[in-house]
């Protein structure tokens, strides 16, 4: 265990640090119905579009309020209005997520305040998103808090119904396999935020110009009625106590659902709140990644791998390399989190990808995002691409690297990587 | 001075949006992003999308994270040399720097890319942030500049001021400004152009350039596709100027012909006819028999190449029709383009176009092609429906309402990877089209599901 350490720098290079609204937009669009809006200027809404396409290869639903130099001086709540309006009007949003950029927040414009004020015909959803601190994850976390302090209703308790609070290093298929999972303990989940069929990738009927799948708004009001909450992911910490302050129901928090401990855990779990005996196809899945352990520890025993990811996702796959027998040499996250102490490693950086290219030397493998692939081609190690964004590979909506048969595949993507790296 | 820059930008006489219009008043290039419905990039966006490609430079966003964080490393211009322009570098500017002030930061930073990157010259992005905070971004680059000793250039093109058009414009007036006439050129040869509004996306760009090259013409500055810093500071020893498919540059022509004689002239490498025209033009300009002699044999020449390289492709793509969406004077240099293959322009955008645009769209369309004003996605597929396109040819943002509707798609922006400018373009353009056309999927993506199908 060792400190993390802040790179000494007076800038950023190859930035890993992805914006706050960027990750809150992602969360807003796992709402059906939903559309996310940036407070700010057009180009902040327009770059964080760009990669959200790249990455998911869709449509992306994402409004801008088109501040301008002016309206930032002055105050921009005519163009919120107004972008309301026009959302609800033109493109039928059920749900608006709003989320404020370094642009409005550095006037320090009361947005809350103003939105206590109005009345609006659909939910207007708000989260204090400026770019000025923490990264993408930071700001799906801001969203989740804001869709939780808000949209759950009271009621009779579902003694079935588990509502899920997952985190943003869950992909779209990570997020259907944990349903599934849930689902087959006879137990109802609702996601919150629910990216496994809106951006999973699938071919729509119409195009609707808002988010085409997802929780809808009637389910989101009726997961304040589930008797069980689970919160997958460290930066689901913070929604997860905002739920118990207002349901009083206790919740279950797994830090990550990758490894043989992780899933077992999360199969205990639903064992425990179901009452169920496991059902039929997890025994066997257990069997397989077993299998797939004693297969692939012999390539990754005693490897050296380096890594750049956002905190949850980085500190989940870096404890379970570990727990394989692999040695992190380097961990580099965007932005501080207290559980970042806790990866078993020698360096943790909190950088970008130039600091992740200085200490990644001699490693057997990098994990990152794709734009650390010019740095895997410069030292000439091999490129596991996880996290946000992944514009040269595809499948990005519905890879899976959770629960048995997600951590199995996870295995042989890792081991085939070394495997070619050291066939001669 | 960024109110007076954007002001001088917004009316920029050679542009034709400020020509009187009869009694009517100007219209501007200041038209505003509508809140909820605007959809593209910012002032900014459009001032990277300028500078970004010139290849030894370093590229230095000051701001919060958003502007750099959400954007480096995905411009599609290629180069011959430096990478550096890939390197994103932003001063990551945090809560305390913003209350306390970024300038300080930004001059270490300035001080660091130097000490470590020796970059031929560091360009300064000034993002919204600090121009609301009112840093002075132009006193530290200067500052800077004179203590490093090496160009540091302040683009003032906060996103804010406008669109990305206007962005592109504030860069060719930092080019203006601080670089061009500031270098001293390679020996001369008989006939000296540059080129401008020409970013090598795919490295299409070079394509052409080896056709100028075949013609003795000696390309002296590119603004700013695969281009080096130094080839920009003595871009004012050019005898002409070309402004490729880009109103948005068109400041830095006509200021270039103002301040050091240099005529320009605008034309297309899309299509074979307008790259013809575009030889032609040069060799026009030059009055040279001999030149004009090498352009008409190499026309000839390639033109029957053409013909025969594109005579398979032809058959299959005549009489198709396509929907093109895209922006300023591509809106009329891809239907010629697309015209040379046979193909059938239905409806193209005229969002961003001048009203000489619109002359020629009109005339290239005929009567009964439809002129899309409005953005959005909703518009733009009722008229592929209502003109019963083939296939749509637009940005890559818009790949997706077009796959969606199942309707074949081709990319014509910056992030693509196929280059279609010059006459070997022409044939990528056809192999694309031919293959987004043809693809055995959209049958298959038709056909109803075995649930669906009505069992009498």
């Amino acid at each position: 265990m060792s400190k993390a350490i802040a790179s000494r720098k007076p800038l950023a290079i190859n930035p890993l640090k992805l914006s706050q609204p960027l990750g809150a937009a992602l969360a807003f669009l796992g709402i059906k119905g939903a559309i996310p809006l940036f407070h700010g200027s057009q180009g902040c809404t327009a770059f964080a579009k760009v990669l959200l396409v790249r990455h998911y290869r869709e449509a992306i639903p994402l409004a801008t309020t088109a501040l301008t130099e002016v309206s930032a001086i002055l105050g921009g709540e005519e163009n919120i209005q107004q972008s309301i309006k026009v959302l609800v009007e033109q493109s039928q949003a059920q749900l608006i997520g709003l989320c404020s950029t370094a642009l409005s927040e550095a006037r320090g414009e009361d947005v809350a305040g103003m939105l206590r004020t109005c009345e609006f015909l659909v939910p207007v959803v708000y989260a204090n998103t400026p770019d000025f601190c923490g990264s993408l994850s930071d700001g799906y976390s801001r969203a989740v808090e804001a869709i939780v302090r808000t949209m759950p209703q009271e009621g009779a308790l579902q003694t079935r119904q588990v509502t899920l609070l997952v985190g943003s290093d869950l992909t779209p298929g990570e997020v259907a396999d944990l349903k599934q999972l849930v689902q087959s303990f006879h137990l109802t989940p609702i996601a919150i935020p629910d990216l496994s069929t809106a951006m999973d990738g699938h071919l729509a009927d119409e195009y609707p110009g808002v988010s085409t799948g997802g929780v809808t708004v009637a389910e989101l009001q009726l997961a304040g009625r589930s008797a069980f909450v689970l919160a997958v992911g460290d930066s689901m910490r913070s929604p997860a106590k905002i739920w118990q302050e207002r349901f009083q129901v206790p919740y279950s928090f797994l830090p990550s659902l990758t490894g043989l401990e992780a899933s077992d855990r999360l199969i205990q779990c639903l064992m425990e709140w179901s009452g169920c005996a496991v059902p039929a196809p997890y025994p066997w899945q257990r069997r397989q990644l077993l299998d797939a352990m004693l297969d692939s520890h012999f390539y990754l025993g005693g490897k050296r791998i380096a890594l750049a990811l956002e905190p949850d996702l980085l500190c989940g796959i870096s404890r379970f390399l570990v727990s394989m027998g692999a040695e992190i040499q380097v961990a580099v996250s965007p932005t501080r989190s207290p559980q970042l102490e806790g990866i078993p490693c020698e360096q943790i950086l909190i950088g970008d990808l130039q600091d992740l290219e200085t200490h990644a030397r001699g490693a057997d493998l990098l994990i990152t995002n794709s734009r650390g692939s010019s740095i895997a081609k410069s030292l000439g190690i091999p490129l596991l691409r996880l996290g946000f964004p992944i514009f040269d590979r595809l499948g990005n909506g519905l890879r899976s690297y959770v629960g048995y048969r997600g951590t199995t595949q996870l295995l042989f993507d890792l081991g085939n990587l070394i495997l070619e790296a050291e066939t001669p | 001075m960024l109110p007076a820059k954007v002001s001088q930008a917004l009316t920029e006489p050679a542009c034709e949006h400020n020509h009187h219009h009869g009694d009517k008043k100007n219209r501007s290039c200041s038209q505003q992003a509508k809140p909820g419905t605007a959809q593209g990039g910012c002032a900014f966006d459009g001032a990277s999308i300028t500078l970004v490609p010139i290849t030894d430079a370093a590229h230095l966003v000051h701001g919060p994270i958003a502007c750099a964080g959400n954007s480096w490393g995905s411009r599609g211009s290629l180069s011959s040399g430096s990478h550096l322009f890939q390197t994103g570098f932003s001063t990551d500017l945090s809560e305390q720097d913003i209350i306390m002030g970024g300038e300080k930061r930004l001059y270490q930073s300035i001080k660091a890319i130097a000490q470590d990157y020796q970059p031929a010259a560091i360009f300064v992005y000034c993002t919204c942030v600090p121009a609301l905070t009112g840093e002075d971004v132009v006193a530290v680059c200067q500052s800077a500049k004179q203590k490093l000793g090496l160009p540091v250039i302040p683009v003032m093109a906060p996103g804010f001021v406008g669109s990305k058009n206007l962005g592109n414009r504030l860069a060719g007036e930092a080019l203006l400004d601080y670089a061009i006439g500031t270098g001293e050129p390679p020996a001369l040869g008989r006939f000296v152009i540059n080129l401008i509004g020409e970013y090598n996306i795919a490295g299409e760009m070079w394509n052409v350039v080896q056709v100028l090259e075949r013609l003795g013409i000696q390309v002296l500055a590119k603004m700013t596709g695969d281009a080096r810093y130094a080839e920009i500071t003595y871009a004012h020893h050019a005898h002409l100027n070309l402004v490729i498919c880009s109103k948005a540059l068109l400041n830095v022509a006509r200021k270039m012909e103002e301040r050091y004689g240099i005529p320009f002239v605008e034309c297309s490498f899309y299509g074979i006819s307008d790259l013809n025209q575009c030889l032609r033009q040069i060799a026009q300009h030059f009055q040279d028999p001999e030149l004009s002699a090498k352009v008409e044999a190499l026309i000839a020449e390639e033109t029957q190449k053409l013909d025969h390289a594109l005579a398979g492709y032809r058959a299959k793509l005549a009489g198709k029709k396509v929907v093109l969406y895209t922006g300023g004077v591509k809106s009329w240099s891809v239907i010629s383009a697309a015209q040379d293959l046979g193909i059938q322009v239905v409806a193209t955008s005229t969002r961003k176009s001048t009203a000489e645009d619109k002359a020629k769209i009109k005339e290239l369309l005929g009567t009964e092609g439809i002129t899309i004003e409005g953005g959005g996605a909703k518009e733009l597929l009722a008229v592929i429906q209502r003109t019963g396109a083939d296939l749509l040819i637009a940005g890559g943002r818009n790949q997706y309402t077009a796959l969606k509707a199942r309707i074949p798609f081709l990319d014509i922006n910056q992030e693509r990877h196929k280059g279609y400018a010059g006459y070997e373009g022409m044939v990528t353009l056809a192999q694309e089209l031919t293959h987004a056309l043809y693809s055995p999927i959209w049958a298959q993506i038709r056909q109803p599901a075995p649930w669906e199908v009505d069992h009498e």
